[in-house]
């Protein structure tokens, strides 16, 4: 086995396509569910919601890409919407079966070929970033990520800071802080005169602009939109949890350190296993090339159960971050 | 004796990759008139990939990727006095499909004078209608015998079980393995059993290994519902890895003769169905009513620490609610899989629709997700009257949304449950 290319393929995924818009997607998340106790578990249709709206727009309605990435925002801000006003009134396990159902919702109805017309049905969207593209000032190649790899990532990157930034002065200002009294106590932060739902509301916004901003980057540097189940059904939304929780909620880097340490780690169980079957390490009764595949998911659900049990808080969390509950 | 053919349509979605074409039948006088109802399934060697139904126009249309197929028109779903020219071809085989291509296929009909009547409509959409009421009900009846242990399940511990989807999974699978001839080769009737009692053990150790000592450690609900879902990814992935990607059929599953009833056909599977499902809930709904465990499951549900306090054995009423709801999740499992074929992933396709019954009924009840299911079952089938077949889940996902918007505890449920 060619243990020096795992090693050198999996430490790119630290800084990879992947790590940087799940790092984007992740905070939002964290300011869901971290910072304001929000259960969140369809953040892939934010993603979706946010792609969609940029793909659309530019693919159909030929306006430019930045108008694409407005309207794509502003979809977000309508779903967030559809989402609490029903749910943050409630307990908190009812945002949790709806935000599911509506990210469902959302990936189903935008295959279907009722909408083919809007939305490229099962063959999804493309073409709609050649004007992101024209920008892309590198020509060589670095690290091993090809020029048209660099372009979305410096920008990604830049976003992800961005984003720590925002988070960071948000989380330091009195919103920032009633936003933590509700997840600590909502009752007490209304006795104390805080709007709970608002604020709540107002989380729940901000976390799915990020979602939406995670989702463009990450078609723009896809070049497409396709909407099978692995890019925008429940199992992304719960990568993204697994890579927040690992890096520790309710923290201001958790969720971008966990970014870059899962996706490394996915890549290399995914090169090792990939390996050692081609090499015959391990039998081919036992895995095959197509359950090489499956074994992330095996990993994932084994790695959030895991964490959950024996480590809530993270890597770098603080166990009292994570003391709510219902 | 009027020649009836079937014509290529130029209509409908052309860069769609799929199968299309448009029913037509020549009234007495030579003109066209379209026949509104007619089913098609299309398969790949392993399963149903899609199916479509021709709308007014007699036109259908199914998306399906790039590939080879076989498509079979439904015989039941052709109106009375119309028959296929070869009643022994009613599949076509081995058809290729292009990237982009959307193609014709034919199926030669005959009828013979009640021509006209069929290309009136109204009464083909009433037994339509009715149709697919009876396959409401069926999924409805299997929605609620998988939901019922949700809903105990929360109601006794006040966990939101995401990984019980995966106990339908369990039983359909469990099935499959002691009745193909690659596992054991048992009858289905036995084989169904067997798994019943699977994903009876299935619950019981979920509850014992797993949630029990969660309890006791003192993990919250919140971290228990992420836990949930950690398990439900992992058992899925699992079930996927053991089982493969494809839908597949139990041994007996073949070629049913339907029967008619009225206006409607049924096949004697699904009659089973129906039964099997009724005699269980009339079953389950006596126990939890009259026998002293099921009483106290009402208590726990209730009121835990009253229960406790008055001498009930909370710890033992918990398992039983395991054991109890994983047997009917995976008995709903066994008859999911016999109504649509087994797949690794049908439950968690399945469990948003128990969450929206169960929430529909009221979360923690015991009879309210039996109403929820088949209000459920009935408006996914219904739905497909006016929407296209492939979003009649949406409906059902907004009733959810709809129902907590005005009504949050549900139909059944009692204000004070919800905070």
């Amino acid at each position: 086995m060619d243990w020096a290319g795992i090693l050198s393929e999996s430490a790119r995924q630290f800084v990879g396509i992947q790590a940087m818009y799940f790092a984007i997607a992740a905070i939002g998340l964290n300011i869901h569910f971290g910072f304001t106790g929000l259960l969140n578990f369809g953040h892939a249709g934010f993603l979706a919601v946010g792609a969609y709206g940029l793909g659309v727009t530019v693919f159909w309605l030929e306006w430019p890409w930045w108008v694409g990435i407005i309207v794509g925002l502003l979809a977000s801000i309508v779903f967030a919407l559809i989402l609490g006003i029903p749910t943050l009134r409630l307990r908190a396990d009812y945002l949790a079966i709806v935000t599911i159902a509506a990210a469902e919702i959302v990936r189903i109805s935008v295959r279907t070929t009722a909408l083919a017309d809007v939305t490229g049905g099962s063959n999804g969207l493309n073409g709609f970033n050649r004007d992101f593209t024209a920008l892309n000032p590198y020509n060589d190649s670095f690290l091993g990520f090809r020029p048209d790899q660099l372009w979305p990532l410096t920008v990604g990157w830049i976003i992800v800071l961005l984003s720590v930034g925002v988070t960071y002065l948000l989380m330091r200002s009195p919103w920032g802080r009633v936003l933590k009294a509700v997840r600590e106590d909502e009752d007490a932060a209304r006795a104390l005169g805080k709007n709970a739902y608002s604020i709540k509301m107002q989380s729940l916004i901000l976390g799915g602009i990020f979602g939406a901003l995670a989702g463009m980057i990450w078609v723009l540097a896809q070049g497409s939109i396709q909407p099978s189940p692995q890019d925008f059904g429940a199992p992304k939304t719960f990568f993204i949890w697994v890579a927040m929780i690992l890096g520790g909620t309710g923290r201001l880097w958790g969720p971008v350190i966990g970014s870059m340490i899962f996706s490394a780690l996915l890549q290399f169980t995914d090169l090792t296993l990939r390996g050692a079957v081609s090499a015959g390490y391990i039998p081919e009764w036992l895995m095959d090339g197509v359950q090489v595949g499956q074994m992330r998911f095996i990993l994932m659900g084994l790695g959030l159960m895991l964490l959950m049990v024996f480590r809530p808080q993270g890597i770098f969390g603080d166990r009292r971050e994570m003391a709510l509950d219902v | 004796m009027a020649g009836l053919f079937m014509f290529p349509a130029s209509v409908g979605a052309q860069d769609e990759t799929g199968f299309t074409g448009q029913i037509n039948v020549r009234d007495g006088e030579g003109g066209k008139v379209p026949i509104e109802g007619i089913r098609f399934v299309v398969e790949d060697g392993s399963g149903v990939v899609g199916e479509g139904v021709t709308d007014a126009d007699g036109v259908f249309f199914i998306p399906v990727p790039a590939g080879t197929y076989s498509i079979a028109v439904d015989v039941d779903s052709i109106p009375e006095g119309i028959t296929l020219r070869n009643p022994d071809r009613p599949q076509l085989d081995d058809l290729d499909i292009n990237d982009g291509q959307s193609r014709n296929v034919l199926f030669p009909l005959l009828g013979e004078g009640v021509v006209s009547t069929v290309g009136a409509g109204g009464d083909g959409l009433a037994t339509r209608a009715l149709r697919l009421a009876i396959d409401g009900i069926i999924f409805g009846l299997i929605i609620a015998m998988c939901s019922i242990g949700l809903s105990l399940i929360f109601g006794t511990t006040g966990l939101t079980n995401f990984a019980h989807g995966e106990l339908v999974t369990v039983g359909a699978l469990g099935a499959l393995l002691f009745n193909s001839t690659g596992g054991f080769g048992i009858h289905i009737v036995l084989a169904a059993i067997l798994a019943v009692l699977l994903a009876a053990a299935a619950g019981g150790v979920n509850e014992k290994f797993l949630w029990r000592p969660l309890r006791r450690r003192g993990t919250g609900l919140i971290a228990m519902l992420v836990i949930s879902i950690g398990l439900s990814i992992l058992g899925r992935y699992v079930l996927l890895y053991l089982a493969g990607g494809n839908r597949q059929k139990y041994e007996q599953f073949g070629t049913q003769t339907p029967f008619e009833i009225g206006p409607v056909s049924m096949v004697p599977r699904d009659l089973w169905i129906i039964g099997l499902s009724v005699v269980t809930l009339v079953l389950v709904a006596l126990a939890v009513q009259r026998t002293k465990t099921g009483k106290a499951m009402r208590a726990v549900a209730d009121n835990r620490d009253l229960a406790e306090s008055s001498g009930i054995d909370v710890d033992r009423v918990i398992l039983t609610v395991w054991v109890m709801g994983g047997g009917l999740a995976g008995f709903g499992g066994v008859l999911f899989g016999l109504n649509q074929g087994i797949r690794w992933d049908m439950g968690f396709e399945l469990l948003l629709l128990m969450f929206a019954a169960v929430t529909l009924g009221g979360l923690g009840t015991a009879y309210g997700p039996l109403f929820g299911s088949l209000i459920v079952g009935l408006f996914i089938n219904l739905s497909t009257l006016v929407v296209p077949p492939e979003v009649k889940n949406v409906g059902a996902l907004l009733i959810l949304v709809v129902i907590l918007l005005v009504r949050p505890q549900g139909l059944f449920g009692q204000r004070e449950r919800i905070g």
